[in-house]
Parts: structure tokens; C-alpha cells; sequence
């Protein structure tokens, strides 16, 4: 990658959020069509929430919703930055997104286990 | 419709789901204490207007979301222009779309339990 | 051409417009207080003098000597070599995200044709036959417009966005950044066009706010928040608010 010699903070929030967002996009199909099941498969729709038994399969989630919660705060702050005048705190509102993103995907983690 | 008016869609999208997406994390919260269950889902969604309504705007607003921050990523990190970066766009959008709505139809929509 | 003391190894893109050429070594001496600017006319006077590369008043003002500085753009005349050196080496190449004219000087053509692109030019409301209008420096939109207006056209910021790099219609900071100003100045008649200039294709909606302008600026300023002043202002009009 190129770009790293030119990482700073502002510069990674907004690496974080095209990735997150990324991996939402992709992962969105899937979602779909296992809830899909709901009307056509009830035992197979079963068998797939099955899966989220397994560890890997909770850290697979976890992840998940942190890109989920990281893809939200970022997104926020975005158009705070944009929309709101108050283009000082712009570093202090990329780090605060990211700890209210691991904040809320650890609850769910410790949750879940 | 403009560049610009591709970026009024993804912000006025984002802010439709923001309320969406806290409500998402704390039901997958709630959801995921005790392991997930199909029946457990299905006995919350199956039949309600709350959740359908819930869940189609969400979808409506996630496909369109989705599908214009995809297109921004074809085009700067796939060299993708014109035409056919519109008409990959746009069928993103009607399939996430089309996928989506077959989910909310499958578990909310049916009067089963 | 090495003498004894203290030496920089200096690696060069070399090259035309076909596409970059040969990296080229050379050890150069180092002393106090030298800047990068420093080494490569060095080079050019004393190992090499086919290099080629732009400088002209030396002191931080006319913006035409920026380059790559290990992989970061940088106003080569008022950089320490001291401060970017790695292991005693350095990288230079033309500035990213431009035509190569040969070696390290870039062409500056696409950067200057964005500024037009985005009526980011004077629209006269007076002629040299009208009175002077007078300006109140403290007026909210004149500090607006004053935070902008020391942009020395360098191209730093140009060659520091990502974005710019991966879309070829994009304005780029220093353009939106100069249509800002323009949009906040009293005495320009056109801020309806400049906000349909910058709305059109590759305008600020093309802008992700990385922040690389504003983190890269040799001159402190702060296009990041300037393209955000235009998306407000666009934003405004797309719900029926505001001027223009």
C-alpha cells in the first residue's frame, strides 16, 4: 500500500470506514438469505442460528458488530464533520468513535459468551 | 441524477438508519443472551406491523445505501466509469433490495406462529 | 563526487511523461540547516546536470517546488533535510497524482485546469472605475474567506489526497478550498455558479475528509474544513436555504 507513509488519524477513520462498510456490503447477502429461510426452510434457518454456538462463529459476530457499530460512530462523526461547524475536534470524534464502536461490540461479546 | 444528488441519497440514508441501527444492536443484544433459536426470532417478528414496518424501511434504506457507497468504491478502487459503473450500481441495489424484502416478507410477513 | 564527512544518500525517480524511469543514487554531503531543495541542487550542479526539477524564490512563497519526500509531499525549500531523513536516506519523486514532465518536475496543467473547473476565479461586481468597496475584516464571512486565501498554489495538497489519486474528476482540496474563499467574498458576483461548479462531477461531494490536505498543508491551512463549508452551503440549497 502506498498510501501508509501518508496514515494519520483523520486519514485511518476514513480507511476504517470504507472497509467497514465494505464488509457490511458483503456480508448483507448473506444475512438475507439465511433469514430467508424463515418461510422456506424453518429446520435449515435453525441449523445456520446453531452455528452461533461456536466460539469462532461468536467471534466471527463479534466482529460483525463491530464493524456494524464502527460503520455508525463513523458515519456520525462524518456528518458532524461535514454538516456541523466544528471541524476542531475532528481527531478527538474519530477517536471517540472508535471506543464507543469497541465499547458497544465487547458488551456484546461478554453477552454472548 | 448527479454526483451530488447520489451524495444527499447516501447522507439522508444514513441518517433514516441511524435510529435503525442502535435499535438493531440492542435487539441483537437482547437476542443473543441464551443462544439464537428460529422460533425465538420468528415468535417476536411473525405478524407484527412494528417490525415489518421496521425492518422494510430499514432494507429500502440499507439497498440504496449500500449500492451508492459500493458504486464510489468501483469506481476509485476498480477503475470502474460511466454506464457501466451505473448499471452495477443500480444492480446491487435491486438485488440487496429484492433479497431484503424476501427476508422481511419471511419474518415478519407470514401469520405461522 | 564523494568527499570525506558527513553524506545523504538520495535516491531519484528519474523520467518523462512515458512513465517513471530509472531510481538514481547519489551521495550527497550533508551540513547544518540544509534543506531538501539544498540537496537537489546540489545534484544538479555538481553530479548530474540533466536533472531537472522547479524552484524559484526559495523562501516558502511562489509554491513551484514541491515533490514527493519519502513518499510525502513536502515544500522541498523549506524542508530540513535532518527532519525527514530515514536511516540517512531519502526518496524523492514528483509530486503523486500529476504528469510527469521529466524527473522531479511535475506538469502542473490538470491541477491549475481544476481551479477553472470550479469557478475558482474572480467574478467581478465593479470595474477599476467604481469606488472602493469597503470591506470589514471582521465580518463573519470575511474571516471565513481570510482563513483560505494564503494558499501559495503548491499542490501539496493535491498530491497528498488519496481521493484525487483515485478519481480523475475530482477538483481536489486546493481548487474547492480556493471556490470556498470566492463563495465567502462579498465582492465576487458569481457564488450561484461557484456552487453549481462544485456540485458538478468530481466536486466536494467527492471529498471523503481524510484530512490528508490539511494534515500535509506546508502553510497551516485548512482545506478539509473548507470543502466542508461547501458541502453545508450545497446541502443548504439542496433543501431550499441560503444563497446562491
Amino acid at each position: 500500500m502506498k498510501a501508509i507513509p501518508r496514515a494519520h488519524p483523520l486519514w485511518l477513520a476514513y480507511i476504517l470506514h470504507r472497509l467497514s462498510g465494505l464488509g457490511l456490503a458483503l456480508f448483507l447477502p448473506a444475512h438475507f438469505y439465511v433469514l430467508s429461510l424463515a418461510l422456506t426452510d424453518t429446520a435449515r434457518l435453525d441449523a445456520f442460528l446453531r452455528l452461533t454456538d461456536y466460539p469462532l462463529v461468536k467471534l466471527a459476530e463479534f466482529g460483525l458488530v463491530f464493524l456494524l457499530a464502527v460503520h455508525f460512530f463513523g458515519g456520525l462523526r462524518l456528518m458532524a464533520l461535514e454538516w456541523l461547524p466544528w471541524s476542531a475536534a475532528q481527531k478527538t470524534w474519530a477517536a471517540a468513535s472508535l471506543a464507543g464502536a469497541f465499547l458497544i461490540s465487547t458488551t456484546f461479546l461478554l453477552r454472548a459468551i | 441524477m448527479s454526483e451530488f444528488h447520489l451524495y444527499m441519497a447516501q447522507r439522508l440514508s444514513a441518517l433514516v438508519m441511524a435510529p435503525f441501527v442502535l435499535v438493531h444492536i440492542g435487539v441483537m443484544i437482547y437476542a443473543i443472551q441464551g443462544g439464537l433459536s428460529a422460533a425465538e426470532i420468528l415468535g417476536r417478528t411473525q405478524g407484527s406491523v412494528f417490525w415489518f414496518l421496521f425492518y422494510g424501511m430499514f432494507v429500502v434504506a440499507v439497498s440504496i445505501h449500500a449500492a451508492i457507497g459500493l458504486r464510489t468504491i468501483l469506481s476509485e478502487w476498480a477503475g470502474l466509469r460511466g454506464s457501466a459503473l451505473n448499471i452495477t450500481a443500480l444492480a446491487i441495489g435491486a438485488i440487496l433490495f429484492a433479497m431484503g424484502a424476501q427476508a422481511v416478507y419471511a419474518v415478519t410477513a407470514t401469520g405461522a406462529a | 563526487m564523494s568527499t570525506k564527512g558527513p553524506q545523504v544518500t538520495v535516491t531519484v525517480q528519474r523520467g518523462g511523461p512515458e512513465g517513471p524511469g530509472r531510481k538514481q543514487q547519489f551521495q550527497v554531503p550533508a551540513y547544518g540547516s540544509q534543506t531538501v531543495l539544498d540537496v537537489v541542487s546540489w545534484i544538479q550542479q555538481n553530479a548530474d546536470p540533466t536533472l531537472t526539477y522547479r524552484f524559484a524564490c526559495r523562501v516558502g512563497m511562489c509554491g513551484s517546488c514541491a515533490m514527493m519526500v519519502n513518499g510525502v509531499p513536502r515544500w522541498t525549500c523549506r524542508t530540513h533535510v535532518s527532519k525527514v531523513l530515514q536511516d540517512g536516506a531519502m526518496e524523492l519523486a514528483p509530486l503523486r497524482s500529476l504528469p510527469v514532465i521529466k524527473d522531479l518536475a511535475a506538469d502542473m496543467d490538470p491541477f491549475f485546469d481544476k481551479w477553472v473547473s470550479a469557478e475558482a476565479l474572480h467574478h467581478p461586481t465593479a470595474s477599476r472605475d467604481d469606488p472602493i468597496a469597503p470591506i470589514d475584516p471582521d465580518a463573519p464571512e470575511r474571516v471565513t474567506a481570510s482563513a483560505g486565501i494564503e494558499c501559495i498554489n503548491c499542490a501539496v495538497c493535491y498530491a497528498a489526497c488519496d481521493t484525487v489519486a483515485n478519481n480523475p474528476d475530482y477538483l481536489g482540496p486546493a481548487a474547492l478550498q480556493r471556490a470556498w474563499t470566492l463563495y465567502n467574498d462579498s465582492r465576487d458576483g458569481a457564488h450561484g455558479a461557484i456552487l453549481d461548479a462544485v456540485t458538478g462531477t468530481g466536486g466536494c461531494q467527492s471529498c471523503h475528509s481524510m484530512g490528508s490536505c490539511t494534515a500535509y498543508c506546508p502553510n497551516g491551512l485548512d482545506p478539509l474544513s473548507a470543502i466542508a463549508g461547501l458541502k453545508r452551503a450545497a446541502t443548504r440549497r439542496f433543501f431550499g436555504k441560503g444563497k446562491g
